[in-house]
């Protein structure tokens, strides 16, 4: 490849063609602030604040959208850049509500530490929030946008755009008009918004955030009359330290156990357990569905059938390709058949009132939010999950009680409903449902374990943007012996953009999958919209690591060996796809508009 | 189907299902229902498979693409500095004070709609107003009160005497 040699703060260095300043810069361990800048999505160059000098030249240059040229003479710090972007930055807080004593992102706002390092000083621009008539809107049970807080730089318009394929929010209007806008400025509840948070990981000041419930989570856990159960997703535990001020990749669910066990929570449950119990369902559904299509040539019954646990693309289908909600498996995400099942079985057999119950859930996710909210998610005769904490709420949370987090010795979580499989463990990765349905399903056709070494299906791990793998079935049980031959066809795609791929291939009749995994989030749910800030593809792959490391290590690696799980089919829902199952496990979807 | 999704499927089979047939596209609704609504949005959205907000932003960010219904009659008053200067601000209150609306409505009748515009290119002959397609320039208060009355009779706007021919 080229190189291109260039001098940037008298420092001469040489990096491959095409490189931009800022990265070059980098190379070099030379900072330069950006706003609009994001790593995970393409070049805006509209905030200005990466501007450097180029010597011999008046005019100043974006680093992030410059490349580099041949013999460049790049200064990154002259006073005339100093001074350029400290007119910048303070020109965006004159149009910015800095109300940051009482702002949610207080100390983690792009803008607040950019003013900060540029010590903007007293006002030296009108104040024109409050000449503007700026709204907020906090109708959406999973995000607030706050347009008084934007600064316009478009990362999430972006990130809807390019890693989702959305399109719920755009620019609208132009000049001192403009603003980021959904279809006709409705409320993001009513629109395509699928709440999967993407935008709240990337906004760079308080514009987009999550709905919290902290105050709402503190109140239960005072109340003595309260039994507050919590559990908490598979994607949580490598993550989680991030936000306490750990390095990525560290597994702490030991110590996250202690902490919420601190905190004050009556039981300290696992997500994974119910992951484990989706794989039971679910594969149960995929085999079943097998059968209806080839050999009871059923019409009512469509395949590919595609996951169901990632309630952002459960909405996108929903308004994107309603005529697809048959092929969506009907079993519920681990969260809501957790939520049923505590506050009937668990209540049960605790000797708890449900009423009595508070259900709390600690997600890297935002959509888990409006998921719980759904008005179908009340099998258990009350709302089955009560509150929905994000992963950086529950590390707020845990700074609020002073926990020290590091030197928490690890706990284990409470039986019954804790404990889980290396399967239910990597539902936090793309790949995860996939990997774990086909160690199970495989296993209940042929009686035998899944022909890969040390039960690692790697092709369908990575972070490749579409993955497909095929299985080939021998050898089967009598009772499945239609499937002998049967060449299972599965694919799997992390980011809504990519699930838009494999969906116009479906629909165009281009691929016929048996089975398909999708996770809205890129990386899936470890890189979650709930997940600390930043994610990105480094850090995304140090969480995915981590999660495959905490499979391996798991005595049980296969969701139908759960201890827990035999004795929950055995006390309680019988058999899988049974009565109790449909009841409980399972649930419908809706068509909904298409803005 | 509904007229507005014949139409948007006649105007996609016209100038094609590419990112750059979305203006010519709005630009055809606008001309056939006078405004974007939206049901007509979504459905150009559908068409060439890109998100509604999208098309709206776009749609939003043109004046003379509106999204909104508009009066029979749409009067744009040149609102930049040399009409200003010229009295603008008095053409308005006259247009106001006749149609018995302000700017930014549309009277109950449905027929006129007044709106404030930037640069016509007219300012040499300020002040100017754009009805429709037509121009209107060096406006007096006279001129406004038998342009206007014209229009109630039901008289057509090229049938006015035009001060650009």
């Amino acid at each position: 490849m080229n190189r291109v040699n260039l001098n940037i703060d008298s420092i001469q260095v040489s990096v491959a063609q095409g490189t931009t300043l800022l990265n070059a810069a980098k190379e070099l361990k030379i900072k330069i602030p950006t706003l609009c800048h994001h790593e995970d999505l393409c070049v805006a160059g509209n905030c200005r604040v990466c501007v450097v000098e180029q010597v011999g030249s008046d005019r100043l240059l974006p680093a992030c959208a410059t490349p580099v040229s041949e013999g460049m003479e790049i200064r990154t710090n002259s006073l005339k850049v100093r001074n350029a972007r400290k007119t910048v930055i303070d020109l965006l807080v004159s149009e910015h509500r800095a109300d940051c004593t009482r702002c949610f992102k207080n100390g983690n706002c792009e803008l607040q530490q950019l003013s900060s390092e540029y010590l903007i000083g007293e006002d030296s621009y009108i104040d024109l929030v409050s000449l503007k008539e700026y709204t907020i809107d906090y109708f959406s049970p999973s995000i607030i946008k706050d347009d008084s807080k934007c600064i316009r730089c478009q990362r999430c318009v972006r990130t809807c755009d390019e890693l989702q394929a959305i399109g719920a929010l755009t620019v609208a209007y132009k000049g001192e008009d403009m603003k980021i806008s959904s279809f006709f400025e409705k409320p993001m509840y009513e629109v395509i918004c699928t709440n999967c948070g993407q935008c709240v990981n990337r906004c760079p000041t308080g514009a987009l955030v999550e709905h919290n419930y902290i105050d709402e989570v503190w109140a239960a856990i005072s109340n003595p009359n309260k039994h507050v159960v919590v559990q908490t997703a598979p994607a949580v535990r490598i993550a989680l330290g991030e936000a306490l001020g750990m390095p990525p990749g560290n597994i702490v669910t030991g110590k996250m156990v202690g902490a919420l066990r601190r905190m004050g929570f009556n039981s300290v449950l696992d997500t994974d357990f119910t992951a484990d119990l989706t794989i039971i369902e679910e594969g149960n559904e995929l085999l079943q569905r097998l059968k209806s299509v080839l050999v009871d040539k059923n019409p009512d019954v469509h395949l590919p059938m595609t996951t169901s646990c990632s309630p952002g693309w459960v909405k996108y289908i929903e308004h994107m390709y309603p005529d697809y909600l048959p092929n969506l498996s009907t079993a519920k995400s681990p969260q809501q058949m957790f939520g049923a099942l505590a506050k009937t079985y668990y209540a049960k057999k605790m000797n708890i009132e449900p009423e009595d119950m508070v259900s709390v859930s600690v997600m890297p996710c935002t959509a888990k939010k409006y998921e719980a909210n759904r008005p179908e998610m009340h099998s258990s005769g009350y709302k089955d999950v009560d509150l929905v904490l994000t992963t950086r709420e529950l590390a707020k949370m845990i700074q609020q009680a002073g926990i020290g987090f590091e030197s928490l010795e690890n706990e284990e979580f409470d039986s019954f409903m804790g404990v889980s499989s290396g399967a239910g463990v990597i539902f936090g990765a793309t790949g995860g449902v996939m990997e774990a349905a086909l160690r199970t399903a495989y296993e209940v056709v042929t009686g035998r374990e899944v022909p890969f070494k040390g039960l690692n299906i790697t092709p369908v791990r990575g972070m490749d943007e579409v993955k497909e793998a095929t299985i080939k079935i021998e050898d089967a049980l009598p009772e499945w012996d239609f499937l002998n031959g049967v060449e299972l066809k599965t694919c799997i795609a992390h980011g809504l953009a990519n699930a838009k791929i494999v969906m116009d291939k479906v629909k165009n009749g281009e691929a016929s999958y048996h089975f398909i995994e999708i996770m809205a989030c890129p990386g899936g749910c470890l890189g979650g919209g709930g997940q600390p800030i930043p994610t990105n593809a480094a850090i995304r792959q140090q969480r995915s690591d981590a999660i495959y490391r905490e499979d391996t290590g798991k005595p049980i690696r296969k969701s139908h060996e759960n201890p827990e799980i035999i004795k929950l089919y055995k006390e309680f829902l019988k058999k899988p796809l049974g009565h109790k199952s449909h009841e409980l496990l399972h649930t419908s979807y809706t068509e909904r508009n298409r803005y | 189907m509904t007229e507005t999704v014949n139409l948007v499927k006649s105007l996609a089979d016209k100038y094609g299902r590419y990112h750059e047939s979305l203006l010519p596209i709005l630009q055809g609704v606008v001309q056939e229902e006078k405004y974007l609504s939206e049901e007509a949005m979504v459905e150009v959205a559908r068409e060439l498979d890109i998100s509604a907000a999208r098309v709206f932003g776009t749609a939003s960010f043109y004046s003379f693409l509106n999204t909104k219904p508009m009066g029979e009659y749409v009067i744009r008053v040149c609102k930049t500095i040399t009409c200003m200067m010229h009295g603008k601000n008095i053409i308005i209150q006259e247009l106001e004070k006749n149609l018995k609306i302000r700017v930014g409505e549309t009277s109950h009748d449905g027929k006129f709609t007044l709106l404030e515009t930037n640069c016509l290119g007219q300012c040499h002959k300020g002040p100017a107003m754009l009805i429709n397609d037509t121009p209107y320039t060096d406006l007096t208060l006279e001129k406004i009160r038998d342009i206007i009355q014209s229009l109630k009779k039901g008289d057509l706007v090229g049938s006015i005497s035009n001060p650009l021919n």
